[in-house]
């Protein structure tokens, strides 16, 4: 076994997990086990964040760490909790493609991943630098849940642990980006889920489910 | 100044018009902050043209001829599609297809709107342009929703989803850019992403990760930019939203996108040695170009004919900004700001005709000339103007494209050519029996005010005859500037 | 090769063949402790082994040489298997013949004859048992592998002594590639060995059957070799377990008796607590429908290849 610090094994832990945890957002009909999952995502980001923070003494990770928490730990799925219960959405119906064709195709999108990740990592100078791989298969990931998911609700979690993964990338490559920019991403992200509470009850209020084979009427017409 | 005064002004209209509620006075509030927003672009660009290049606010905000033409389009078309809307939205209202409420909602988040567009264009910080990007697509949102109909629902979602997936992967692209800058810089923190820092050290950049960040700024923001195959959002979302945002979203936004494109290609181009973002935005540009001026002849819808023509003409400017050299990208330059003018002066007058007809299908409008002559002049000449008739200016960029095409890449040419014969004759044949069509509708008692129709006509039609000597050194500057080729 | 070598050779067969019985009973003692049963006695599978030896062979008429060679084979493949799993001791003189992609295979041979065999004679139940046993297995192999394969690219080598050899002496360090394979090697072993999620060892019903089905015809000596087989399987299949995931107390390197005479009780504690284990694992979960096999063996794959991945992800 290779001799690495604690800390550095821990940031290894919480990569592992982040890429788990995609998979098992993946497999997973439920849609509020769905929102809970992403829950648990952002604590492990958080925990990285904090981690990182604590090895690098960056003081602006602390503040993102903290960030990641009160955001998507806490009030995002509070938020989404909510709405699931107002709209009464659970299950997701049978996905596009079967569970483990999609397990299948997730495995091989991480391999691309990999492969896409490493001219990154090898100019990246972080020792968490190893970890990019993972956050490029989580960006891939939630994309494949995306296509792969009739439900409105789903695909809205997709779109946010996609973030996630982009956030963990900007984390394992340069240790965060600077304040403005996470700050702005942050406010981006908090408005984007606002406007889709929104949105969610225009849809319903004009369907009565969101289901979105309903929004599939603007095609190209013959 | 000028910039905080630029900036200042929407983010005031905004919180002014979403706290003020549905006020009667509402539209010429609206109006009137969009005047003053224009009136300090135009101040911002004379001190650009006085002092050259400006770095601002702790060097967060930078303008060069370069932006500051699209900040002042951006402005100018934001004043005049509010001056439109004024009008056009108290009928929907009478209409009943609004409610005031959702009448504060749309004032609100058009100021909220121009105000993103103008940070994005003005920001020095390459992550403070992503953010402004993602809110201008949270802002938009909204508005293409905003008559609550099944299909504008759905076109709101898509928009949503595949914006909102396009510009996460630009965020990524803006990490790898951060992260090899971060390498040649050698400074941590907020410098990094600075537009003007990175192009100082542009050729010092890693390769490898810059042509991958490339790739991924390039589908997120080619996604906002139309680009075919990640376009399917943007004729829905045209067609359904209410007509000023389809005039923004087709004169500016896309502008505002493309141009966060071709800022990444700069930084791009001065590390790679290879020709692969030029090659990208060539591919990219002439795939669009053809399949929109194909797709064009399937369209019944009026403003959905008009989106695939947006996306025809942004292939053509991508496709210029792919070839690159001062005169490509002079008229690329030229080409987004003659586009910009003439589709929305065509989304003005599309919007008159279909409110007039209650419908947005092409078969069911007929004979706008007798029923009001100045919505079918206006129509006519817009189509013909977009259309690339000489002597408006679309003519001329185009032309100068063609040109430079014929001596640089010669085996497109040919291929434009025929898009544009195909779009040509596909629009034109749709908008001939539109305007001289056969009716049985009674003429209207009054002309519509389409002052900005044939204001911005006007422009087009001058830059295709005379391009003032500032505007051209402006364009020179700015095309320079961009390089390549 | 020193003597010691051989005498841990012939010791760890030996235990494996004499404790096999035991850990079974082990388990049933656990299992039935677990759901507030009064256990059977520990030494309750050798009485029957010693039962079904004395009692007269019957074979169906029809059978062919096959069928009776059958136990034969795959109990003598389960001892060589046992020879060379390192459980007590790394230094195997046999292990130079079969690395763990071998044991894998010997495995396989033993599976191919004992669905031969259940199909042999004809009845319905032996060739549903047959099929449901090959599907178990072709979901089941590629995992296995894959699990093996994350211990051989830490250790690079692919012998299993080796591994353990080089686990035992590293850092006891936080490794997810391993874990996530441990995950995987469980749900293996549960497939393979007809435990609880996957088979009911306890019952006869034809709905959930596999192992059981398989071996509907046989009796006598040739039940008891099958029988013993499966439970040397078990044994086997645990082993390899503390062989990847917990390889304390194993003798390495150049070991004396002494170290032997640890890796005895060592081995003796770890068999106690994984029976627990597994007995708790069989109580708090439910047999599936035989359609869910293949997704619960598709969770092991994808467990195992992402142990895989995150090994090669982050340590490339």
């Amino acid at each position: 076994m290779t001799h690495l610090p604690l800390g550095q094994q821990l940031l290894d832990t919480c990569a592992a997990l982040l890429l788990l945890l995609s998979f098992a957002m993946l497999s997973q009909r439920r849609v509020v086990t769905l929102v809970n999952l992403y829950a648990v995502q952002g604590a492990v980001l958080a925990a990285a964040t904090l981690l990182l923070a604590w090895r690098t003494g960056e003081e602006h990770l602390y503040v993102s760490a903290a960030l990641t928490l009160v955001l998507k730990v806490a009030f995002l799925p509070w938020l989404l909790h909510r709405l699931i219960r107002r709209l009464g959405v659970y299950w997701d119906t049978e996905p596009l493609l079967k569970v483990s064709g999609t397990m299948l195709v997730g495995l091989v999108i991480v391999v691309f991943a990999f492969s896409l990740a490493q001219p990154i990592t090898r100019l990246a100078s972080t020792d968490t630098r190893s970890a990019i791989g993972i956050a490029v298969s989580v960006v891939l990931l939630a994309f494949l849940m995306m296509i792969t998911r009739r439900k409105a609700m789903s695909q809205v979690v997709g779109f946010l642990s996609m973030e996630n993964g982009v956030f963990f990338g900007a984390m394992s490559a340069s240790y965060g980006m600077p304040m403005v920019v996470e700050l702005g991403v942050a406010l981006d992200v908090l408005v984007a889920v606002l406007v889709l509470g929104v949105f969610f009850f225009q849809i319903r209020e004009r369907f009565d489910s969101l289901d979105l084979h309903h929004l599939e009427t603007l095609k190209e017409r013959d | 100044m000028e910039l905080a005064l630029l900036l200042g002004f929407p983010v005031l209209g905004a919180a002014l018009l979403g706290l003020t509620g549905a006020h009667r006075r509402a539209p010429e509030i609206n109006a009137a902050l969009s005047l003053a927003t224009f009136l300090a672009s135009c101040a911002l660009t004379v001190q650009v043209i006085r002092h050259g290049n400006l770095l601002l606010g702790d060097e967060q905000f930078f303008i060069d001829p370069f932006n500051v033409f699209l900040v002042a389009l951006t402005a100018f078309v934001g004043l005049t599609t509010a001056l439109f809307s004024r009008p056009y939205m108290r009928v929907e209202l009478e209409h009943g297809r609004l409610t005031p409420g959702r009448l504060r909602l749309y004032h609100s988040m058009y100021q909220l709107f121009m105000f993103t567009m103008l940070l994005a264009l003005t920001t020095n910080n390459m992550g403070l342009m992503w953010v402004a990007m993602e809110g201008a697509t949270l802002s938009t949102v909204l508005l293409v929703t905003l008559y609550r109909t099944p299909e504008s629902l759905e076109a709101g979602w898509k928009y949503f989803i595949l914006c909102g997936v396009g510009i996460a992967q630009a965020l990524f692209g803006t990490i790898l850019l951060y992260v090899a800058a971060e390498k040649a810089l050698g400074a941590q923190g907020v410098t990094a992403l600075l537009w003007t820092h990175l192009d100082a050290v542009k050729t010092q950049l890693e390769p490898t990760v810059l042509a991958l960040a490339f790739v991924f700024l390039l589908i997120g923001y080619g996604t906002k930019v139309g680009l075919v195959p990640l376009h399917s959002w943007l004729p829905d979302a045209h067609a359904e939203g209410p007509t000023p945002i389809s005039a923004v979203l087709s004169g500016l936004l896309l502008n505002v996108a493309l141009y966060a494109v071709v800022r990444s290609k700069v930084l791009v181009e001065g590390s790679l040695h290879s020709r692969l973002p030029s090659v990208l935005l060539m591919g990219f540009g002439l795939v669009s170009v053809v399949l929109a001026s194909l797709l064009l002849w399937r369209q019944r819808d009026i403003k959905r004919l008009f989106a695939y023509s947006s996306i025809e003409h942004m292939g053509i400017a991508t496709f210029a900004f792919g070839m690159g050299g001062p005169i490509a990208n002079f008229a690329a330059l030229l080409h987004m700001t003659v586009h910009s003018l003439t589709k929305s002066s065509i989304f003005f007058t599309a919007g008159h005709a279909s409110q007039k007809a209650g419908t947005q299908v092409m078969e069911h409008i007929r004979g706008l000339i007798t029923l009001s002559p100045t919505v079918g002049w206006g129509l006519m000449l817009g189509s013909l103007a977009i259309l690339g008739v000489p002597p408006f200016g679309v003519f001329t960029s185009e032309f100068l494209i063609l040109t430079t095409a014929m001596r640089e890449q010669p085996w497109a040419t040919p291929i434009l050519l025929a898009a544009l014969a195909v779009a040509f004759a596909g629009i034109f044949s749709k908008v001939q029996p539109m305007v001289f069509g056969e009716t049985n509708g009674r003429r209207l008692p009054h002309a519509p005010a389409l002052l900005p129709v044939f204001a911005h006509l006007a422009i087009v039609l001058m830059l295709g005859l005379y391009i003032p000597p500032y505007l051209a050194h402006w364009y020179r500057a700015a095309a320079h500037l961009i390089g390549g080729g | 090769m020193k003597a010691i070598d051989w005498i841990t050779q012939v010791l760890e067969m030996a235990v494996a063949l004499a404790a096999a019985p035991a850990f079974l009973g082990w388990l049933n003692q656990c299992r039935a402790w677990l759901q507030n049963r009064r256990a059977p006695s520990l030494w309750l599978p050798y009485r029957n082994l010693r039962k079904l030896f004395h009692k007269e062979a019957v074979i169906a008429e029809n059978a062919s040489p096959l069928f009776r060679v059958a136990p034969y084979v795959v109990f003598g493949t389960m001892v060589l298997a046992a020879g060379i799993i390192p459980s007590m001791g790394t230094r195997l003189p046999l292990v130079v013949s079969a690395d763990a992609i071998a044991l894998v295979g010997l495995f396989a041979a033993a599976r191919m004859f004992m669905t031969l065999a259940a199909m042999d004679v004809g009845t319905a139940f032996g060739t549903l048992g047959a099929r449901r046993e090959m599907m178990v297995g072709f979901l089941a192999e590629p995992a296995l592998l894959m699990v093996i394969f994350v211990a051989s690219l830490i250790s690079s080598s692919t012998a299993l002594p080796v591994i353990t050899g080089h686990l035992a002496s590293g850092h006891l360090g936080l490794s997810p590639s391993l874990a996530f394979s441990a995950v995987a090697f469980i749900l293996v072993l549960l497939a393979e060995n007809a435990r609880i999620p996957v088979d009911n060892p306890a019952t006869h019903l034809e709905l959930t059957m596999i192992h059981e089905a398989m071996v509907l015809e046989y009796s006598a000596r040739h039940l008891a070799l099958m029988e013993w087989a499966a439970q040397l399987k078990l044994f086997n299949y645990v082993c390899i377990g503390f062989a990847l995931f917990f390889p304390w107390g194993v003798a390495v390197g150049r070991f004396g008796p002494e170290q032997l005479l640890v890796a005895i009780p060592a081995l003796a504690v770890k068999l106690a607590a994984a029976g627990f284990a597994l007995a708790l694992i069989e109580t708090i979960s439910a047999k599936m429908r035989v359609m869910r096999i293949p997704e619960f063996l598709g969770t092991a794959f994808l467990f195992a290849v992402l142990g895989l991945l995150v090994h090669v992800l982050l340590r490339a």
